[in-house]
């Protein structure tokens, strides 16, 4: 998927997509699990977020996965694909799904790294399933609009200036 | 790339303050960070040295208000200026909407603005991305200081496509919410006219 391309979530996708949030955050004893766009954006969390500030969260991640990307680079590796940070209580892994989206599983002493690995491997192969499906409609929505069975873009097309100078009042 | 999720209804979009080395990027996020109302805007990060210079990024989530039944947040970003750091700004422009390019006026910064110019294309290039094509404003700030050069000049240097254009006064806020509101405008055009508008 070209990371310049919008990602249009729809109804279908975002709720098989916080499914196997859940499920991750269950199977594996997680504290909290996120879903980050590349770019940065908060797309689905499980588990105990309260508190959190999830939106810098999200843009640190990115930022995280970024830095360390360039860095892969630099060595002639294509991609870092698993980042693990370790912390006095907690601990953070993170993956990169489909080239596309970052998995943020925080975990403690309840429950084992080996586990987490293994459970986020499988959350993996159904997140990049689902991907490819977003991927697929967004194509064939630019291609023939209404060809999702979508109220879709229409939203945008209607959109006025009228609309604009009202987010800033 | 904008991130539009219609099971929340909500369209998310990334602009990028760019510009040479201690030009006002940050100061335009701060400002823009005291002067909203605190339920509308997130917790402003600063990725900085101990000298306070930007040495990843500078990030201020703003949730606007709503379009059409979506809310529609704007997720503002800095470069650091300096340089050496040009891999660190690379990974920034990363699904970039729009972009601000933050000019200084003082005539010793002149060649300093024209590098950064040249320098945002060519890291959009790398990324995929025309500038010409991209929503983008441009900013001359520190318009109070005495060495400042002619606006006529600084557009002939930097701006000769007339893009829209602002003078401003970061660190007290003029032309900083008249420059983030044009280059939001772009971006919801943008959006508009991608999606079939």
């Amino acid at each position: 998927m070209n990371a310049n391309t919008d990602l249009i979530l729809y109804e279908e996708e975002f709720q098989q997509i916080v499914a196997e949030v859940e499920r991750l955050c269950r199977d594996a004893n997680a504290k909290v699990v996120f879903l980050v766009d590349k770019n940065g954006q908060l797309i689905a969390s499980s588990g105990n977020a309260g508190g959190m500030d999830t939106t810098s969260l999200a843009s640190l991640t990115a930022g995280n996965i970024a830095a360390t990307g360039g860095l892969a680079k630099l060595l002639g590796e294509k991609e870092f694909s698993i980042l693990f940070h370790e912390g006095e209580k907690d601990n953070m892994h993170i993956s990169l799904v489909g080239d596309r989206v970052i998995l943020v599983v925080i975990f403690d002493s309840r429950t084992s790294l080996g586990l987490v690995r293994l459970r986020v491997k499988r959350t993996s192969e159904a997140l990049t399933r689902i991907f490819e499906t977003i991927v697929r409609k967004s194509e064939a929505e630019k291609s023939a609009p209404g060809a999702a069975g979508v109220e879709a873009a229409s939203a945008f097309a209607e959109i006025t200036e009228d609309d604009i100078d009202n987010l800033f009042r | 790339m904008s991130f539009i999720n219609y099971a929340s209804r909500e369209i998310n979009c990334k602009l990028v303050y760019y510009g040479p080395g201690l030009c006002g990027k940050t100061t335009n996020l701060q400002y823009i960070y005291q002067k909203t109302n605190p339920d509308i805007r997130g917790k402003m990060i600063s990725l900085a040295t101990e000298t306070e210079r930007t040495l990843f990024f500078d990030f201020l989530p703003l949730a606007l208000g709503s379009i059409r039944g979506f809310k529609v947040r704007f997720h503002l970003y800095t470069v650091p200026g300096q340089v050496f750091y040009d891999a660190s700004r690379k990974l920034i422009l990363k699904g970039v909407d729009g972009v601000i390019f933050v000019a200084d006026s003082q005539l010793e910064r002149m060649e300093a603005n024209v590098e950064s110019v040249e320098n945002l294309r060519l890291n959009l290039q790398e990324q995929g991305y025309d500038l010409d094509k991209l929503p983008y404003v441009i900013q001359y700030n520190k318009r109070d200081l005495a060495n400042v050069a002619p606006l006529h000049e600084m557009r002939e240097l930097i701006n000769p496509n007339g893009v829209p254009d602002y003078e401003a006064v970061a660190p007290v806020g003029t032309g900083v919410f008249d420059t983030l509101k044009a280059v939001a405008r772009l971006v919801l055009i943008e959006l508009k006219r991608g999606q079939g508008g």
